[in-house]
Formats: structure tokens, C-alpha cells, sequence
């Protein structure tokens, strides 16, 4: 909608209910008396001020558009455009604004004004709707009124099996102040069917997976990093294997959108971990098209496909982020999707030395996907706080940590080929006598993460890696 | 709130929800038609790049040429991924039938 017109002169918004507003109806009259035409807006009784001929704004058309937060507020208008303005009573501030002296010198220099009707927290959804939605261009789908609107988006193919959120323009709109972003940008192209997604499809769907407006840059930088050949969302999804994207959190804006980072850091009870993992698993289906069964051919599949989002604890981590491992500062907020099935724990209550934690460690990846399968699969270590401390206590940092683990997963190519320890799978025999390592460079990722209490640590096993498969991808996460 | 009732109509507007989908409608193409000999015909044999798929995919070769068919192999640099446009294309031209073969 097109910004409404405001005479020339001074132009006051005043609502009678403001004790201010009230205060300074003597002061608006002298402005009246002076050289500039005076128009008075009321945003609640349109008689108010009777002795000025108020316009009602009734509809707050005008308190929006200008962005008026408190009243009152006087605007100076030239030429159709606002060339200052004052809010609250400020003697001088008014002086300044209107050219006038002299104004209310029986009013004390100052008093605050009030919050404007346009801001308020009981109309603002519906006003961004009545002055913004014109600009969301998705199709509008009415629910019958006999229809229940819960079962109305399971019918129409839009819910993970989960109940979700029904995507009203209120919603949708109240979704969009999250972003700077514009509701037209073009966030990703989604796999499988490769179709541009803009924001305001991602604030649709979600709003349906329940984020709150400050989960949505989250939302979009955590498509961007799937979206990619890189990371290969395509294959991700379309695999029999049971991965799906794994969303590791970093950053200070994790902790002021109330992620959580320790007890039950995979489990359920936060609505950040949670919605933010579904909105993107929601965008491949509903935008992409990859519906399990369809392009999704998983045999087994796992819990976490509907959501696997999770935030690193960093505040409590004797280490460098895995953000910072992968580039960027510590300050900056940011995401990294990893290949993943679901976790699974790693038990050693009586190690006390970084040694003999590290071969319980190096024994429970060996096992990854099959005790004889190398080079294949990445995985993620999430560090536990506890077992994290024997290593802070001993001083091994990030790198030896990882270092360390590697060292002990170098397999002879005899316990490795096909056959061999009575098992059919295995690399080839020519590989025998040759030392192949479980991982290859680099295809390890450390985690710090977990409650405070048990000596646990978890590791997620990945798919198909490097430039055939599916590469980790690390993105900024951007207002 | 006094606000003189131009306001309202939430309930209705909550009856009203905006498509989560990307809207497209699916195109369909029409089948060419299945020819009624191999002979003479070239057929194009994809390989996904999946282990072992090339010992499906050499017998298959020799089948058809046994049945007069202009055999040509192709294969994606991958099999987790989507096969290139261009080796698409190239198939198109070359090949009146193409076989796309997954082994495991």
C-alpha cells in the first residue's frame, strides 16, 4: 500500500486515553493560531480535540505508515515530505519542529508521551496484515468452516505426521519481522524438484513448524547450507540410508534465542532445537517435493529427520567452536549441516586420563556403519562436558584431541578386506597390507554439548562423503 | 479498546491460510512409443556410478548387440546426484532408447 498523503504544516497524532495528549491540546491550539496550517490526527475518539477539528484515523492508517510509536508526535510536512519531527512534550524539541517559541509556558519543559495505538501489542498482527500482507503473493487456501484446521493441513499433504501450525496471513506476517529480508528475495533453489524458494516461503512453512519471528534468519541460513551441491541435499534425502541434515549451532545468537546447548541437548523440550530442524525438513517436502517414499527411499529413516538441530555449548568448552574450526569468528552466529543418522552414546565412567579416553573413543568409531568399512563416512563427536574435562585438565585442545583419535584408527588392510574376521564386507583384497585410516582428513567434526552430569559422550555417523556424497557446509546466519 | 470497530474480522481471517507448496503444477510429457525391435536402434546404457553397476550393465551390452543394437555407454560422475544436464542432453541426441541401470 502506497504511503497515504499528510498536508503541508505541522501534523500532530494525539489519542485521547494519553494523559500528555491531553496536557498539550493548549499548546496544539497556539500552534493553530500560527503561520503553519495545523492538522490533528486521533487515533481512538474522533471528537478529540473538539476545538481543533481532528481527522480520525480510524482505521490507523496514518500511525502506521508513518511509523508513529508514541503520542503525541508532531511531524513538519514540506512539500508532501517529513522534514522533522518530535515525540512526547519536549518544549524545545517542539520549538524546533514547529518555529514557534514560546509554547506552553505553563507546562513543565517535559513529560513522555504514550504508546501509540499502532503499536500496540493487541492490533500490531493484525495492522501489519491490513497495510502489509497485499505484499505475500502465495495462493490463499480456505478452510471450510466445517473443516477443522489441524486435520484441514494433514489432508492437504503438509505436515511431517506431526500436527502443525495453520499458516494465517497474521502469522505469516508476524513471521516476516524476523528478517530484514524481503518476502520476495530467493533464499535457495530446494531439491528434489528445484524450485526457488522465497522468504515468504519459509515464513510460511515456518510459522507451520511453530519458530518463533527470531528463529527465521536461522531457518534461512540453514536452507542456504543445504541447498547446495555441496552439501547435496538432493542425495541426502533421496538415499536408503537413514541420514538426514544434522543442524549444528554456533554463535552468541543461540543463547538469545534460547537454544539449548546441554541437559537432553538431542531430546525434547526446546522449541528452538526443535522448529527450526522441522521448518527445513518441512521446506523439502512441501517446496521440493521430497516426500518419504517418493524421492525419499530411506529403509530405516530415523527420528531425526523430522528435526535435528542442536546448539554447540561454547561458554562451557574448554575448546575453540566448531564454527571457529570451520573459519569463522567466535562472535559470529552461524550454522553447520552434517549428513546425519541418529546419535548414539559413548560410555567411559572410569577413564581419568585423556589416553584411556581416547581409545574408548577410537573403539566406538571403529564400529561406524560396519567395523570394516574406511574412508567412507564422516562423523560428528559431541563431547560430553565430562569426558571434555579429563582432556581440559590434561590440556589437549581441539586439534590433539582429533589428532589423537585418528592415530588410533589406522587399520591394517588384513582385518579390512573382504572375508577377513568371517565377515563378507570389506574393501578390496588388493588393499591388503596397506594401513587405511577409519576417516579420512578432516572427517571428524568435535562437538562440545551435553548436561553437566554423566560421563557420556554421543557420536552421529554421516553418509556418503567428499565430492561424491554429501560435504559438511558452514554458513553465517544474517539478520 | 476503543477503536471504532474497523478492526475486527479475525476469526474469519483465520479461516484463510497461505499454501506452503511451491504451487507448480507437474507437466506431464507423452511416452515415446515402444519400438517394436532393438535392431538397428541405438540405446544408450547409464551407469550411476553405483559398485558392481558396470557388471549388469557390460551383460546387458552384450544382450543387446546380440539383438542388432547400436550400443552407447554413459555414466554420472555419481550416483547421489542427479545426472549432469548436458550428459542428459547428450543422450537425447544420440539414443532413440536409454536403459538406466542400478545395482547394489
Amino acid at each position: 500500500m502506497a504511503l497515504p498523503d499528510l498536508p503541508d504544516g505541522l501534523v500532530v497524532i494525539v489519542k485521547r486515553e494519553c494523559e500528555t495528549c491531553r496536557m498539550v491540546v493548549p499548546v496544539i491550539e497556539q500552534l493553530n493560531n500560527g503561520s503553519l496550517p495545523v492538522t490533528v490526527y486521533v487515533q481512538d475518539d474522533p471528537a478529540f480535540p473538539e476545538s481543533l477539528a481532528p481527522i480520525h484515523d480510524a482505521d490507523l492508517s496514518i500511525s502506521w505508515h508513518y511509523d508513529i510509536e508514541t503520542v503525541p508526535t508532531v511531524l513538519r510536512i514540506e512539500n508532501g515530505v517529513e522534514v522533522a519531527r518530535t515525540v512526547g512534550w519536549v518544549r524545545d524539541e517542539w520549538q524546533r519542529v514547529t518555529g514557534q517559541s514560546d509554547l506552553g509556558p505553563n507546562l513543565s519543559a517535559f513529560r513522555p508521551g504514550c504508546g501509540s495505538l499502532s503499536v500496540d501489542p493487541d492490533l500490531v498482527d493484525e495492522l501489519r496484515v491490513r497495510f502489509g500482507a497485499t505484499t505475500l503473493s502465495a495462493r490463499r487456501v480456505d478452510i471450510a468452516e466445517a473443516e477443522d484446521e489441524f486435520e484441514a493441513m494433514f489432508d492437504r499433504g503438509w505436515t511431517d505426521g506431526l500436527p502443525v501450525i495453520p499458516p494465517t496471513e497474521q502469522r505469516v506476517m508476524r513471521m516476516l519481522t524476523g528478517t530484514t529480508r524481503q518476502p520476495t528475495d530467493v533464499v535457495a533453489i530446494v531439491p528434489p524438484d528445484l524450485v526457488e524458494i522465497t522468504v515468504e516461503k519459509v515464513a510460511i512453512n515456518a510459522v507451520m513448524a511453530g519458530c518463533k519471528p527470531e528463529y527465521l534468519p536461522w531457518v534461512i541460513a540453514g536452507l542456504e547450507a543445504v541447498c547446495n551441491d555441496t552439501f547435496n541435499i538432493h542425495g541426502v534425502l533421496a538415499t536408503t540410508m537413514p541420514v538426514g541434515p544434522v543442524i549444528v549451532c554456533n554463535g552468541p545468537g543461540t543463547r538469545a534465542i534460547g537454544m539449548n546447548s546441554g541437559m537432553n541437548v538431542f531430546g525434547q523440550g526446546n522449541r528452538a532445537n526443535l522448529t527450526i530442524g522441522r521448518a527445513i525438513q518441512l521446506i523439502i517436502r512441501n517446496i521440493g517435493g521430497g516426500r518419504p517414499g517418493e524421492v525419499d527411499r530411506a529403509t530405516h529413516g530415523n527420528p531425526g529427520k523430522i528435526s535435528f538441530c542442536f546448539a554447540e555449548d561454547e561458554l562451557g568448552s574448554p575448546w575453540s567452536t566448531l564454527a571457529e574450526s570451520r573459519g569463522l569468528s567466535r562472535s559470529t552466529d552461524a550454522v553447520t549441516v552434517f549428513p546425519g543418522e541418529g546419535p548414539r552414546c559413548v560410555v567411559d565412567q572410569l577413564a581419568r586420563d585423556p589416553e584411556s579416553l581416547t581409545n574408548t573413543f577410537a573403539a566406538c568409531l571403529r564400529t561406524l556403519h560396519n567395523p570394516k568399512s574406511v574412508l567412507a563416512f564422516d562423523a560428528i563427536v559431541v563431547m560430553g562436558p565430562e569426558h571434555a574435562r579429563v582432556y581440559a585438565e590434561a590440556g589437549w585442545d581441539r586439534d590433539r584431541v582429533l589428532e589423537e583419535i585418528h592415530a588410533r584408527l589406522q587399520i591394517p588392510g588384513s582385518e579390512l578386506i573382504r572375508g577377513a574376521g568371517g565377515i563378507a564386507e570389506g574393501v578390496p583384497e588388493r588393499l591388503n597390507g596397506i594401513t587405511l585410516p577409519k576417516f579420512r582428513p578432516g572427517g571428524l567434526l568435535l562437538v562440545h554439548a551435553g548436561g553437566g552430569a554423566g560421563l557420556f559422550s554421543a557420536i552421529i555417523g554421516g553418509w556418503a562423503n567428499g565430492d561424491v556424497g554429501s560435504q559438511p557446509v558452514t554458513k553465517e546466519v544474517l539478520p | 479498546m476503543t477503536i471504532s470497530g474497523t478492526i475486527s474480522g479475525t476469526s474469519s481471517m483465520n479461516r484463510v491460510v497461505l499454501d506452503p507448496t511451491n504451487e507448480r503444477r507437474a507437466t506431464t510429457v507423452e511416452r515415446v512409443g515402444r519400438p517394436e525391435s532393438l535392431r538397428g536402434l541405438t540405446v544408450g546404457l547409464l551407469d550411476i556410478s553405483k559398485a558392481r553397476g558396470d557388471v549388469f550393465i557390460d551383460r546387458l551390452e552384450e544382450r543387446l548387440s546380440e539383438m542388432g543394437a547400436d550400443v552407447k555407454r554413459y555414466k554420472k560422475p555419481t550416483f547421489t546426484k542427479p545426472a549432469p544436464v548436458d550428459l542428459r542432453h547428450e543422450i537425447s541426441i544420440n539414443c532413440q532408447v536409454v536403459i538406466e541401470a542400478l545395482a547394489d
